[in-house]
């Protein structure tokens, strides 16, 4: 446990694998602020990870600093003391694998405990390997980790929203690039622009890396943004780890979504997986596997310095 | 039960929909570009704005269907079975039944009688994959009538649900007031030599199998049952405790189907002869739905010969002392 105390405790806190209390409120921030918020991300995912043994380290902390904006950021609406709000915006993670990141970005908004954070795939937990709905975790729209479902069901509750109900929520949706391997991602990409949903926002984890190598190596997806436009998104680009390039993205999605342009809007984020910790950073070997105990250490030390 | 006309059980589910439409608000469709053919249009028509036409992209159509369903809505997805069952599997897995989400698929379509299509058409396998998904409702009404009654229950029920149909016009037997209810099966014809348990077009053909056995003074059971999950153990086992052997019968693969149903069962509360008739580890083909019906044994004739050989094998006293039989 973190016990420490005295000046040095400061600093220890950051560095141990043992879970704060630290939470962030979602406003409007500048870009600077979000450093910060990140490296809580990305510390917290490494603390999870390294006491479930297992699971997806890479994508995770590829995608930190895009969670950190959109969760931290007023980008989103949502209430972290109920995440059943009616009126709140929708975020679904299709790449289900990278749940660490949303566990971590949810916990750190106030959703649940911290400390939970610290039962990732362990028997019985709510922070199931893949996002589980049964489990009821606040902030877990739905079951995802096959991929290129999560689009769909977006796509669906962005019908819901926008054709149905007639409401102003937004519904975000984060697929990795390989998972734009899966024919069904393009059936739903179709039917975003078919349905001239502007409240749909499509985020693209770019990093290049899936599990047995780079993107083009396993199989060739590019070019990513000329596609989602061929399909009739409002698509951009973005430095996923530049908060400024980060929130003018997302900005132009709010613009898209207020003055009702009639298509849904696609964000290509440019990132490296593993991005934060040197030794993982765009290195594929670290998609599907958790750092040891002495390799957390020093992500967190490494963490530590960078804030 | 008497025979009162002739009608496909896809209109059941179209006027179904239309009645829940009516009934409920948050009732919506979504069409595969055969919503003439399995009688979506009829919902459109009537309630253009609450119709989404997916085009032909039935795993998307699945997923959708999973996310307006997390947004509250009951969506109904229709397509043909071998399509809106199998080949969107993933999808209803994960999406649907793992969310444990109120979608609700009409499979049309299904069995061997949908005809002149043949076999990439004729779904003969989804009863076996849908009856082992935790979660989901799994429903085979034997008339029109039944599929309207279905299709308007598993609208108002809760969860995930599916609803099977076929093409072409079979005969009508039951009415508004023969009772139907999601987890029964109804003995629809009393007797104690044998229990004929059919599901679908089978049903009536059980009856006629029923009369064939009177002639020798057989005097057969025939239990209709449409719901094929949740299963209604207590009326299949009381058929096995007090006929002492049954007859399956299905518009579907002999595996894993009602026939497995049945055989978990009975191994499990009383062991006793089972004859399955359905279609032998093969699949359809192209031709009218009586000659393909009569071609894959699935008439009252086989219904009634497997009934003779299920008793014999119940009076031999062991339903182990014939030489092994294959599908
Ligand atoms: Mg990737």
């Amino acid at each position: 446990m973190d016990t420490s105390v005295g000046p040095t405790a400061e600093v220890d806190s950051k560095q141990s694998l043992a879970f704060n209390t630290l939470t962030f409120e979602n406003r409007l921030r500048q870009p600077s602020e979000f450093a910060e918020i990140a490296v809580e991300i990305r510390r917290d995912i490494i603390r999870s990870l390294v006491r479930a043994g297992s699971g997806h380290s890479g994508g995770p902390l590829g995608s930190s600093d895009i969670f950190a904006v959109l969760y931290f950021g007023g980008i989103m609406r949502y209430n972290p003391s109920d995440m059943h709000w009616n009126g709140r915006d929708r975020f679904v993670l299709s790449a289900g694998h990278m749940a660490p990141v949303l566990y971590s970005t949810l916990a750190n908004a106030g959703c649940f405990p911290k400390e939970e954070l610290g039962t990732l795939r362990k028997f019985g937990t709510r922070l199931q390997g893949h996002p589980g709905r049964d489990m009821h975790l606040p902030g877990i729209e739905t079951s995802s980790g096959s991929l290129g479902q999560g689009i769909s069901i977006a796509v669906g509750m962005a019908i819901s929203d926008k054709l149905i109900d007639r409401n102003d929520h937004c519904v975000f949706t984060l697929t990795g690039d390989g998972e734009l391997q899966e024919g069904s991602v393009w059936e739903a990409a179709m039917a975003a622009s078919n349905f001239k949903l502007d409240n749909f926002c499509w985020l693209i984890d770019n990093n290049d890396c899936q599990i047995d190598g780079r993107v083009p190596d396993v199989m060739n997806v590019y070019p990513i943004a000329e596609k989602c436009t061929a399909f009739g998104f409002d698509t951009f680009v973005a430095d996923g780890h530049d908060y400024a390039d980060i929130m003018r993205a997302f900005d132009r999605f709010r613009e898209n979504h207020v003055n009702k342009v009639g298509k849904p809007t696609a964000i290509v984020f440019r990132t490296y997986m593993g991005h934060g910790v040197s030794y993982m950073n765009d290195k594929f070997e670290w998609h599907g596997k958790p750092p040891t105990k002495d390799q957390a250490i020093a992500a967190l030390e490494e963490l530590a310095g960078n804030e | 039960m008497e025979l009162l006309g002739s009608k496909p059980t896809r209109h059941g589910f179209g006027e179904g929909l239309v009645t829940l439409g009516e009934r409920y608000e948050n009732v919506v469709v979504l069409g595969g570009d055969i919503t003439g053919s399995v009688m979506t249009q009829l919902f459109k028509d009537k309630f253009p704005d609450r119709f989404f036409s997916i085009g032909v992209a039935e795993q998307n159509a699945t997923t959708i269907a999973a996310g307006l369903a997390l947004s509250g809505k009951i969506p109904f997805f229709a397509s043909y079975g071998a399509f809106c069952a199998l080949r969107n599997a993933d999808q209803l897995r994960i999406s649907v039944c793992y969310n444990d989400v109120n979608v609700k698929i009409g499979g049309g379509h299904s069995g061997i009688s949908v005809g002149p299509d043949g076999a990439t058409h004729q779904v003969l396998e989804e009863i076996a994959y849908l009856r082992t998904l935790p979660h989901m409702t799994m429903l085979v009404p034997a008339d029109f009538e039944e599929a309207r009654k279905a299709t308007i229950a598993m609208g108002e029920m809760i969860g995930p649900a599916y609803i099977r149909f076929g093409r072409s016009p079979v005969p009508l037997f039951t009415t508004s007031e023969t009772p139907f209810a999601i987890g029964k099966a109804h003995v629809i014809k009393d007797g104690n030599d044998v229990a004929l348990i059919a599901c679908g077009a089978l049903v009536w053909e059980s009856l006629l199998a029923a009369d064939d056995l009177a002639k020798s003074g057989i005097n057969a059971r025939v239990i209709n049952a449409p719901s094929i999950k949740p299963f209604d153990f207590n009326t299949v086992t009381q058929a096995a405790r007090e006929c002492g052997c049954i007859v399956t019968a299905e518009e579907h693969q002999v595996h894993a189907g009602l026939g497995g149903a049945v055989a978990e069962c009975t191994a499990k509360n009383a062991p006793v002869p089972i004859e399955f008739v359905g279609v032998k580890d093969s699949f359809g083909g192209s031709g009218e739905p009586e000659e393909l019906m009569e071609k894959f044994g699935l008439t009252w004739k086989e219904i009634a010969a497997a009934a003779r050989v299920a008793m014999k094998r119940r009076d031999k006293g062991s339903s182990g002392v014939r030489s092994i039989v294959e599908p």
